[in-house]
């Protein structure tokens, strides 16, 4: 099952309940592999502390002009949809931090003046920690395409019974990618107005990518009861809460596993397990999200 | 020759906009006859990327061969650059028709480089 840990606000702790939930269900002697795909900030290496055994980077295509075939027509900066090229007084300006690598200007170039060339947007990384196989990508500083780097950490990844995929915060282009061929999310949130606001975006993108879904609620005793009445009035099951615990957060700040300094949590993480499993049967009984499952 | 201004209305008693990329309207001066004509700049208000570049080739297609604005990026410099369009830099809450006669005066500074980060940064 592939299973991504996914949040509309930022900082409510999926990667505490990526690693934690990855870490019990190894410890249980299924085989996992943990996907880090919050590649502008990847942080489950600092509590998995994986020994990287290999890394490649992730190239994308952009476009070279070839000045002797260029006519300086401008249709190229015309097609970019993402305003990559400029054509000054006949001559192809590229900017390519911009470009998609969508390919429409070599496409449309009537002269053919057009190649493509690799470029550099990060690197993935693999290895291994405590049974459970890693892989995390690490975007170039000043770089905007995530997306790619995303996509190039999930082909990295092998076959495992269980694939816990850690995916960046919002409900943008990076975190769609991240998503999109997941069978199950878990929406992490905090019972705050923030939370509440962030958590019902990330409801309605999962709702459009169709895909069955649970929320997990962190540091649940503190603000207020409208995260729980909204999942309620929705029919959204609460599958985890994690209470506000003074422990939890030092043995975060010491870049611990919970479950090694309060091994009782093992329980927690192992009951949220049985319950996303009986959640996810449901929804495939139920007709749900067929076309990824059968996909994948 | 032709100069723009990055304005905020589309007369020379507007403000000018402290945007380039984003500014609402360019206002295009023939500095022979004084003779203005406003260019709206709404496609690139609220463009997802590139509006630096996008306002930079318009700017170069309507012939201006000096730009008057508060800030420009990297991208947008290089592409102005490129048009060989000189790019000066207007104070705060200066009109348009201010900027202009400071400009004539030779009192506005010619930038030689971006004057801000990219927005993306």
């Amino acid at each position: 099952m592939k299973i991504a840990i996914a949040s509309g606000k930022g900082g409510t702790g999926k990667t505490t309940i990526a690693t934690n939930l990855a870490l019990t269900l190894a410890n249980t002697g299924k085989t996992i592999q943990i996907l880090d795909c919050d590649v502008e900030e990847p942080n489950c290496h600092i509590f998995l502390k994986p020994e990287i055994e290999s890394s490649s980077p992730v190239t994308v295509l952009i476009p070279k002009v070839i000045e002797e075939k260029c006519t300086g027509c401008g249709i190229c900066a015309e097609v970019c949809e993402y305003s990559a090229i400029a054509v000054i007084k006949g001559k192809v300006l590229i900017f390519p931090e911009l470009c998609h690598s969508c390919g429409a200007c070599k496409l449309f170039c009537p002269e053919d003046a057009f190649i493509e060339v690799p470029r550099e947007l990060g690197i993935v990384e693999k290895g291994k920690t405590n049974g459970i196989r890693f892989v995390h990508g690490l975007l170039n500083i000043g770089e905007l395409m995530s997306p790619a780097v995303i996509s190039g950490v999930k082909k990295v990844a092998g076959e495992s019974e269980i694939l816990i995929l850690d995916s960046p915060p919002g409900t943008s282009c990076p975190v769609i990618e991240a998503v999109k061929d997941a069978e199950f999310v878990l929406l992490v949130t905090e019972p705050t107005p923030f939370g509440l606001n962030d958590l019902e975006l990330a409801v309605g993108m999962v709702r459009e990518l169709n895909i069955p879904f649970a929320v997990a609620i962190n540091r649940s005793d503190v603000g207020n009861e409208d995260v729980k009445e909204y999942c309620k009035r929705e029919k959204i099951e609460i599958v985890l809460e994690i209470p506000d615990d003074r422990r939890i957060a030092e043995a975060y700040s010491r870049g611990e596993m919970v479950i090694h300094a309060l091994p009782e949590y093992q329980k927690t993480f192992e009951s949220c397990w049985t319950r996303i499993t009986d959640l996810h049967e449901n929804a495939l009984q139920a007709g749900q999200h067929v076309k990824a499952a059968t996909e994948s | 020759m032709k100069i723009a201004i990055t304005s905020d209305g589309e007369d020379l008693s507007s403000k000018t906009d402290r945007s380039f990329g984003r500014a609402k309207w360019f206002i295009l001066v023939d500095t022979e006859t004084d003779a203005f004509e406003a260019h709206s700049n709404e496609q690139n208000v609220n463009a997802a990327q590139g509006a630096g570049i996008q306002a930079a080739q318009n700017v170069a297609n309507l012939g201006a061969e000096a730009l008057l604005t508060g800030n420009v990026g990297p991208n947008a410099f290089r592409t102005l650059s490129a048009a060989s369009i000189g790019i000066f830099i207007v104070k705060e809450d200066m009109t348009v028709e201010q900027a202009l006669s400071e400009w004539k005066e030779g009192k506005l500074q010619e930038t030689g480089e971006s004057t801000i980060e990219g927005h993306w940064a």
